[in-house]
C-alpha cells in the first residue's frame, strides 16, 4: 500500500521513524551516529553520488528530525549539501529548436524578447523576457524549457533565492511557512523541522504511559485527516493514538465551530475581515501588506482556540496538535498560542510515529471522533472557511450579509489583497477567506498524499458529523 | 455552588452528552438555579463505558438522556 505521494517524503520518513524508535527507547543519544548508515548501508549508492554523500546527508536529517538549527528561527530549513544546485536560468531554448519557419514563439511573446540566429534557432534575450512562458507553451517542438528551480517556483512569495555557492536560501522575513518548498524540491533539500522527539518526550511522562501520576496528553487532530491514511479508517487511526498514549483525540474541528460563529459576530461589527485560521495567510499579510494587518480576525486559529478552551477546563492537559501544515509549527511557537499547544506534528510525522512503535493502524479496532459539526469539518477545503461563517451569521441571527472572497492558494490570497489595499470596493466583497495552499489544508505540505478525491473525502467526513448545525456542537462548550 | 462537568469527549458525545448538556441547562432555568450550580463541559474522562460521564464536584456518575431528570433531582435538587 503506497503511504506517500513522493520518495522524498518516503526517505524523510524513514528518517522520522529511526529517530522515534530510538526515543522510545531512551537510547537516540547512544545510537545517533548510526542512523545514516542503518538507512544508506552502502556499497552502491542509491541516491547521490556516492553512500558517503548519502550518510552526510541523512546525518543532517537526523539532525532536523531533531528539532534543527536552533539558530534559524524559521522552521523551515535548507540542507545545504542536499541542494543539487539545479541550473538556474529561466526559460532556455534547447537544441530540439529546428529553425522552422512559424517562428510562433516570436510572435506570441508580447516582450519581443526572441530573436533569431543566421541558422534560425531561436535565442531569448533575458533582460526582455518576462517568464510567462507563452513560448514554451507554443512550439511545437518542446523545445523552450522552463529552467526555473522547482523550489523557487512552488515559492510564491518569492522568499528563495541562490546563494555564491548556488544552493538555495530562504529570507525569513518573506517566508510564510507554508512548506510548499518542502514538498516539490525533488532533492529533499529544504524541510521542516520536526519536533517527534518533543511529542515523544511528552507522551512518555504522560499517565497512560506511566501507569499513573503524569498528566493527561490529548491530540487535536485537524479534519484533512479525513483524507489522509487511506489505507485505514478514521477510526482505527483514533484508536492508534490512544496506543501512542494520546488520552483523548479531539477534532480541531471543533476549534474551528467556536472560531465560526465568534468571526461572523466580528464581521458583521466591523464589516471587513480577513480570516485569521492559516497561519501562512496571516504571516503573509504582517510580511507585505502591514496596513491591511487590522482587518485580520482578532480570534486565533480553531486549533489554538480548541487548546486553550481544553486547557482552561482539564488542569494538567497537554496539548499535541496534528496536521498537515509546516506553518502550525511556527503559529506554535508564537507567545499568544504557546501556553496552549505544546508541540505539532504533520501527518507524515504521525505515520513514522505510528510505525516506530510498530502500531498497523490497519488491524486496530475502529474508535470514535465526534465532536465537531459538517460546518467545522468542512474548513479543511477551500470555501469551507465561508460556507461555516455565512452559516454562523443565521444560527447566530445576525442580520449582515456576508460575501466572502475565497482565496485558494497563497497567489488568489495576494490578488484579494492588492486590491483591498486599493479600496474594500475593489475587492468586491467583505471577508476574504485565506488559505496559503491550493485547495485549502488538504493541499498542505504535511500531508501524506495529496489527491484529487480529498475534497470528497472532507466533505463525506463533513455530513457524517452527529451535529448538523454549529450552535448545536458548540452549545457544549458553555 | 455545585459544579456539575459534563463530558463532550467523542464517545460521550455519540452517547448523548448535547442532550444531557441542553436538558440540564432547561432545568437549570426551570428550577432557577443559575446562582447555585454552575454547569461546564470537560472532554474525556476515561471512562467511556459508563458514558454519558457526568461529575457534581468530585463525585461521578453515569447518566444518559433518559435519566437526567432523575439524576437532577436526586444529586441537585436534593443537594441545594
Amino acid at each position: 500500500m503506497r503511504k506517500f505521494d513522493t520518495k522524498v517524503q518516503y526517505l524523510k520518513y524513514k528518517v522520522l521513524r529511526e529517530v522515534a524508535r530510538l526515543a522510545w527507547d531512551d537510547t537516540l543519544l547512544e545510537n545517533i551516529l548510526d542512523i545514516p548508515a542503518k538507512l544508506a548501508p552502502g556499497k552502491v549508492p542509491t541516491m547521490r553520488c556516492c553512500v558517503y554523500k548519502e550518510r552526510a546527508i541523512l546525518g543532517e536529517r537526523v539532525k532536523i528530525a531533531m528539532g534543527g538549527d536552533p539558530t534559524n528561527p524559521n522552521v523551515i530549513q535548507v540542507i545545504d549539501i542536499a541542494c543539487d544546485e539545479c541550473p538556474v536560468g529561466g526559460y532556455e531554448v534547447t537544441n530540439a529548436c529546428r529553425g522552422c519557419l512559424a517562428h510562433r514563439c516570436e510572435d506570441v511573446c508580447k516582450f519581443g524578447a526572441l530573436s533569431f540566429d543566421h541558422n534560425h534557432v531561436a535565442h531569448i534575450d533575458k533582460s526582455k523576457c518576462k517568464e510567462c512562458g507563452a513560448c514554451a507553451k507554443v512550439c511545437p517542438y518542446t523545445a523552450i524549457v522552463s529552467r526555473k528551480r522547482p523550489c523557487q517556483n512552488a515559492c510564491k512569495v518569492k522568499a528563495i533565492s541562490m546563494n555564491e555557492e548556488k544552493a538555495a536560501t530562504i529570507d525569513n522575513s518573506k517566508c510564510i511557512r507554508c512548506g510548499a518548498c518542502v514538498y516539490q524540491c525533488p532533492f529533499g533539500a529544504i524541510t521542516d523541522k520536526s519536533y517527534i522527539v518533543n511529542a515523544i518526550d511528552i507522551l512518555k511522562k504522560s499517565e497512560r504511559n506511566t501507569c499513573g501520576g503524569g498528566y493527561r496528553v490529548y491530540a487535536v487532530v485537524a479534519p484533512s485527516i479525513s483524507s489522509q491514511f487511506s489505507y485505514a479508517k478514521l477510526g482505527q487511526v483514533i484508536t492508534g493514538l490512544k496506543k501512542l498514549g494520546f488520552h483523548d483525540v479531539i477534532e480541531a474541528a471543533l476549534g474551528a465551530d467556536m472560531v465560526a460563529m465568534a468571526e461572523a459576530k466580528e464581521l458583521s461589527e466591523k464589516g471587513l475581515l480577513t480570516s485569521s485560521c492559516c497561519p501562512a495567510f496571516v504571516q503573509y499579510i504582517k510580511a507585505n501588506f502591514p496596513n491591511l494587518v487590522e482587518h485580520i480576525s482578532h480570534n486565533m486559529s480553531p486549533m489554538a482556540v480548541l487548546a486553550k478552551y481544553i486547557k482552561e477546563t482539564t488542569p494538567n492537559a497537554k496539548v499535541i496538535f496534528i496536521g498537515p501544515c509546516t506553518a502550525k509549527k511556527a503559529e506554535a511557537q508564537l507567545e499568544s498560542v504557546k501556553p496552549y499547544v505544546d508541540t505539532v506534528l504533520t501527518f507524515e510525522e504521525l505515520q513514522a510515529l505510528f510505525d516506530s512503535r510498530d502500531i498497523e493502524i490497519a488491524t486496530l479496532e475502529e474508535g470514535v471522533l465526534d465532536n465537531a459539526s459538517y460546518f467545522g469539518r468542512i474548513f479543511a477545503r477551500s470555501g469551507g472557511l465561508s460556507d461555516a461563517a455565512a452559516q454562523a451569521m443565521k444560527e447566530q441571527n445576525i442580520d449582515f450579509t456576508i460575501k466572502p472572497v475565497v482565496c485558494d492558494g497563497i497567489e488568489a490570497c495576494r490578488m484579494a489583497l492588492l486590491k483591498l489595499s486599493k479600496s474594500p470596493a475593489a475587492l468586491g466583497g467583505n471577508f476574504i477567506e485565506g488559505m496559503a495552499c491550493i485547495g485549502g489544508c488538504i493541499g498542505g505540505a504535511g500531508c501524506l498524499t495529496h489527491g484529487e478525491k480529498n475534497k470528497a473525502e472532507v466533505d463525506k467526513y463533513g455530513r457524517e458529523a452527529l451535529e448538523k448545525n454549529i450552535s448545536d456542537a458548540v452549545s457544549l462548550l458553555k | 455552588m455545585l459544579k456539575i462537568t459534563v463530558c463532550i469527549g467523542s464517545s460521550c458525545h455519540i452517547k448523548g452528552s448535547r442532550q444531557v448538556v441542553e436538558q440540564l441547562q432547561y432545568l437549570i432555568a426551570k428550577n432557577k438555579l443559575g446562582e447555585k450550580v454552575e454547569l461546564g463541559g470537560t472532554f474525556c474522562m476515561g471512562k467511556c463505558q459508563q458514558g454519558v460521564c457526568v461529575t457534581v464536584d468530585d463525585s461521578f456518575h453515569s447518566v444518559s438522556p433518559d435519566t437526567v431528570e432523575e439524576f437532577f433531582a436526586k444529586e441537585i435538587l436534593a443537594k441545594v
